[in-house]
C-alpha cells in the first residue's frame, strides 16, 4: 500500500499526466501537510472532534480508481442520471469519469462541465488561476494541505459571463475503493446563473474509508449560483472537508448542504461576502444515528458593506450520535449595514444523542443587524397524538414529524426526485 | 349494522388528579348528543380519554366501541375504527402540508386494510380534497400550507371538520368546535357536520358551553356534566333551561360548591 509520501505525490501527478504547475502545487501542499501536526482537541477548531482513532496512513492516495471498473452503482443514482431534469450529468467512480453528458443547449452557451482532471488538461488558464487560490488555500489546515497534495476527481463547472445556464447540472461521485479526494470548482462569471447539484455517496463498507474534499464556489458580480452538496457515504467513512463560497457585488449564493452518512465528518464551510450587495444563504440538513460524529464549522464573513447572510442548519439525532455546529458571523471594520443571521435547530430523537450548538459573532462595524438562535427540541407528543388521532400509525407519524422538521430546508433542494430520495434515507435511518 | 359507543362507569386521571368520576353514556350511530357543563367539569377530559391521549389515564370503568374494548386500542386504531375527535385546540404540525396530511389519513386506512395498497392516486385525492374544501368554504391554497401553522382559530375549526369529512367517521366527538367561531363560520362548520350526519348516519357528541351551536346541530339528548359526572340527561329543553338559569341550580341540587 502506498502511503502519503512525496514520492506518491509525484507518482499520482505523473499517472495523471499533469502539467508542471499542478505538480508544483501538489508538492507545495505536501510540504505544508508535513509541516502541520495532526489536529488535536487542544486546537479551538478541533475541540470537539477527536482523531486519535484515525489511522491516516492506512488510507493512502487514490491513484487509478482501483476497483472502479466493476463498481455497482445503486439503481437510484443511475436512474437519477437518466432523468432529463438536468442538462448535464456526470458520474464518477473513485475520481474516474464513468458517464458524462452535457446538453447541446448548455454547450452552445459555452458552459464547461467536466471532471477536474480534464479541466486541468483542457482549460489550464482558468484552472491555474482559480484552483486553491481564492477559495480554499492549501495552508488552511492539515486536511486542506493533504487534499492539495493528493486531490483526485471532482467536478469543474464554468459558466461564462451573462450566461443563464439553460438547465441545472448534476454530478454523482461514487466511492468504491474507500478513499476519495474530490475537488469541486465552480466559477460563475459576471451576471451568469446556474444550478448545480453535487452528490457524494458510497455503500456501507467494512473497512475504514476517507473523503478529503474541497469545494470552491466563486460567484462573480451580479451572478447567481444555487449549489446543493449532498453527502450520503457509508458509515465506514471519515470525512474532512474544506468548503468556501465567494460572492461578488450583488451576487447570490444559495448553498444547501445535506449530510446523512460517514462515521465522522469535520467540515469547514465558509461564505465570503466580498462586495456590497452580496447575498448568501446557507442551509444545512443532517441526520445522524448509531455512533456518527458530525462537526460542522461555519463562517459567514461580511467583508463589505450592505451584505446579507442567512444560515439555518437543522439536524436530527438518534442513538449515540453526536453533532457539533459552531457558527461565526464576522464583519470587518467598515462593513456597515450588514444583515447576518444564523440559526441551528436540533431534533433529539434519543436521550443518548448529543448536540452542541455554538453560535458566535465577531462584529467590528457598528451599524449592523446580526442575530443568532439555537434550539434543541424533541418530537412534540401533542403533534404525534394529533397525527395518530387521525388514523396514522405511530411509526408513520414520527416519520412525518421528522420530515416536517426538515421540509422548509428540503424545499431549497432543486430536484423533486432528490428530495424524495433524501426523505427516503431519513425514513430508513429512523428505522 | 349500527355502531355504538358505550361508556360504563369511566374514571380517568391526569397524573394523580382524578377528573372523571364515573361516566355512563351510550351514543349510537345516527344520534346527536350534546354534553354541556361549566369549565373544569371534565368534558374535554372525556373527549381526550376517548381519543386515547397518553396523558389521560383511564383508572376504572369500560368503553365499548363497536363491540371492542376501546381503551385497549391505540389512538390510530380508534380513528381507523371510525371514532373521531374534532379538537378544541388542534396541534400545529410544522413542515407537513394539509394536503400531505389528509392524503396520509386516507392511505393509513387503506394500508391498514391491505398492506400492499399503494394509496389513493394523486388526481383522485385532488378531486376529493377540492370537493370537501368547497363544501366547507376553505380556500384551496390551504392545501399547500403547513397543517394548522399560523391558522386562525376559525380556520383551524374548519380544517377539523374538513378532516372529519375526509375520514368519514361513524361516531364524532366535537370538543367546543363552536368556540372562537363567528356566526358565519359557525353556520358553515355546523352545516358541514350535519351533512355528514345525514349522509353517513354519523353519531355525534357535541361538547359545548353554549346553546347557539345547538341551533344548527339539533341534539336528541342533552347531558350535563358537573365535577366529573353526568348529573342530568334530558331532551333539547334542558339546554334552553341552562341558557336561562345557568348551572347554579344544578350545583345546589347535587351539593357541589366549587368546580375544579
Amino acid at each position: 500500500m502506498t502511503n502519503f509520501t512525496k514520492e506518491a505525490v509525484k507518482q499520482l501527478s505523473a499517472y495523471l499526466n499533469e502539467p508542471e504547475w499542478m505538480l508544483a502545487l501538489r508538492l507545495e501542499a505536501f510540504d505544508v501537510y508535513e509541516s502541520l501536526p495532526m489536529p488535536t482537541p487542544q486546537l479551538e477548531d478541533w475541540r470537539r472532534t477527536d482523531l486519535r482513532r484515525l489511522k491516516l496512513d492506512d488510507f493512502g492516495p487514490s491513484v487509478n480508481g482501483d476497483a472502479g471498473a466493476d463498481a455497482t452503482i445503486p439503481d437510484y443514482l443511475g436512474k437519477q442520471l437518466t432523468t432529463d431534469e438536468a442538462g448535464g450529468n456526470m458520474l464518477q467512480v473513485d475520481g474516474v469519469v464513468k458517464a458524462l453528458t452535457l446538453s447541446d443547449g448548455l454547450k452552445a452557451q459555452g458552459v464547461i462541465f467536466c471532471d477536474m482532471h480534464t479541466a486541468v488538461a483542457q482549460y489550464p488558464d482558468l484552472v491555474q488561476k482559480h484552483f486553491m487560490t481564492e477559495g480554499v488555500r492549501i495552508d488552511e489546515g492539515k486536511f486542506a494541505a493533504l487534499h492539495g497534495a493528493f486531490w483526485r476527481g471532482g467536478t469543474f463547472l464554468y459558466v461564462p459571463k451573462n450566461v443563464k445556464a439553460a438547465a441545472p447540472l448534476h454530478s454523482v461521485l461514487w466511492v468504491e475503493n474507500g478513499k476519495t479526494f474530490t475537488h469541486t470548482l465552480v466559477i460563475v462569471e459576471e451576471s451568469a446563473e446556474v444550478i448545480f447539484m453535487d452528490e457524494y455517496a458510497s455503500a456501507n463498507g467494512q473497512q475504514a474509508g476517507i473523503h478529503n474534499g474541497v469545494i470552491e464556489l466563486l460567484v462573480r458580480d451580479n451572478a447567481s449560483l444555487i449549489y446543493a452538496g449532498l453527502q450520503d457515504f457509508g458509515a465506514n467513512m471519515w470525512q474532512f472537508n474544506h468548503e468556501r463560497g465567494r460572492v461578488g457585488r450583488d451576487g447570490k449564493l444559495d448553498w444547501v448542504t445535506s449530510m446523512m452518512g460517514t462515521r465522522l465528518t469535520k467540515a469547514f464551510q465558509t461564505m465570503e461576502l466580498d462586495r456590497p450587495g452580496a447575498w448568501g444563504r446557507m442551509s444545512g440538513i443532517f441526520f445522524t444515528n448509531g455512533r456518527q460524529h458530525l462537526d460542522l464549522d461555519t463562517q459567514q464573513n461580511h467583508n463589505a458593506e450592505d451584505t446579507t447572510s442567512d444560515l439555518l442548519y437543522k439536524g436530527a439525532l438518534k442513538d449515540k450520535s453526536r453533532t457539533v455546529w459552531q457558527g461565526m458571523i464576522k464583519a470587518l471594520p467598515g462593513s456597515q449595514r450588514i444583515d447576518g443571521f444564523q440559526a441551528n435547530r436540533n431534533l433529539m430523537l434519543d436521550k443518548t444523542a448529543r448536540a452542541d450548538s455554538i453560535p458566535g459573532l465577531e462584529i467590528e462595524a457598528d451599524d449592523v443587524r446580526c442575530t443568532h438562535a439555537s434550539a434543541i427540541g424533541k418530537l412534540d407528543p401533542e403533534e404525534l397524538f394529533y397525527l395518530m388521532s387521525r388514523g396514522i400509525p405511530r411509526k408513520t407519524a414520527v416519520e412525518m414529524s421528522v420530515q416536517g422538521f426538515f421540509d422548509p430546508l428540503m424545499r431549497r433542494i432543486p430536484f423533486e426526485g432528490v428530495r424524495e430520495r433524501i426523505f427516503g434515507r431519513i425514513v430508513e435511518k429512523l428505522g | 349494522m349500527t355502531i355504538a359507543l358505550e361508556i360504563k362507569n369511566l374514571h380517568a386521571s391526569i397524573g394523580e388528579q382524578p377528573i372523571l368520576k364515573g361516566i355512563n353514556l351510550l351514543i349510537k350511530q345516527g344520534e346527536i348528543h350534546a354534553l354541556m357543563g361549566p369549565n373544569g367539569s371534565g368534558k374535554s377530559t372525556l373527549a381526550y380519554t376517548l381519543a386515547g391521549h397518553p396523558a389521560y389515564d383511564p383508572t376504572a370503568g369500560q368503553v365499548i366501541y363497536d363491540g371492542q374494548d376501546l381503551l385497549e386500542m391505540e389512538p390510530d386504531e380508534r380513528s381507523r375504527a371510525g371514532l373521531f375527535l374534532a379538537f378544541q385546540y388542534p396541534a400545529a404540525v410544522p413542515g407537513v402540508t394539509l394536503a400531505k396530511f389528509l392524503r396520509q389519513t386516507i392511505n393509513s386506512r387503506r394500508q391498514a386494510e391491505n398492506p400492499e395498497d399503494s394509496g389513493i392516486s394523486i388526481p383522485a385525492f385532488r378531486r376529493l380534497l377540492k370537493e370537501k374544501m368547497d363544501m366547507l368554504g376553505i380556500d384551496h391554497k390551504f392545501a399547500g400550507r403547513y397543517l394548522n401553522e399560523g391558522f386562525s382559530g376559525g380556520e383551524k375549526k374548519r380544517v377539523e371538520i374538513l378532516q372529519m369529512a375526509t375520514v368519514e367517521p361513524k361516531i364524532a366527538i366535537m370538543d367546543e368546535t363552536d368556540s372562537g367561531l363567528d356566526i358565519d363560520a359557525l353556520r358553515v362548520v355546523s352545516e358541514g357536520a350535519m351533512r355528514l350526519y345525514r349522509e353517513m348516519n354519523m353519531g355525534m357528541l357535541v361538547i359545548t358551553h353554549y346553546q347557539r351551536i345547538l341551533n344548527y346541530i339539533q341534539p336528541d339528548y342533552i347531558h350535563i356534566m358537573l365535577d366529573g359526572r353526568i348529573v342530568e340527561s334530558g331532551g333539547p329543553d334542558l339546554a334552553l333551561k341552562l341558557e336561562e338559569e345557568g348551572y347554579d341550580w344544578l350545583r345546589e341540587k347535587y351539593g357541589i360548591t366549587e368546580t375544579a
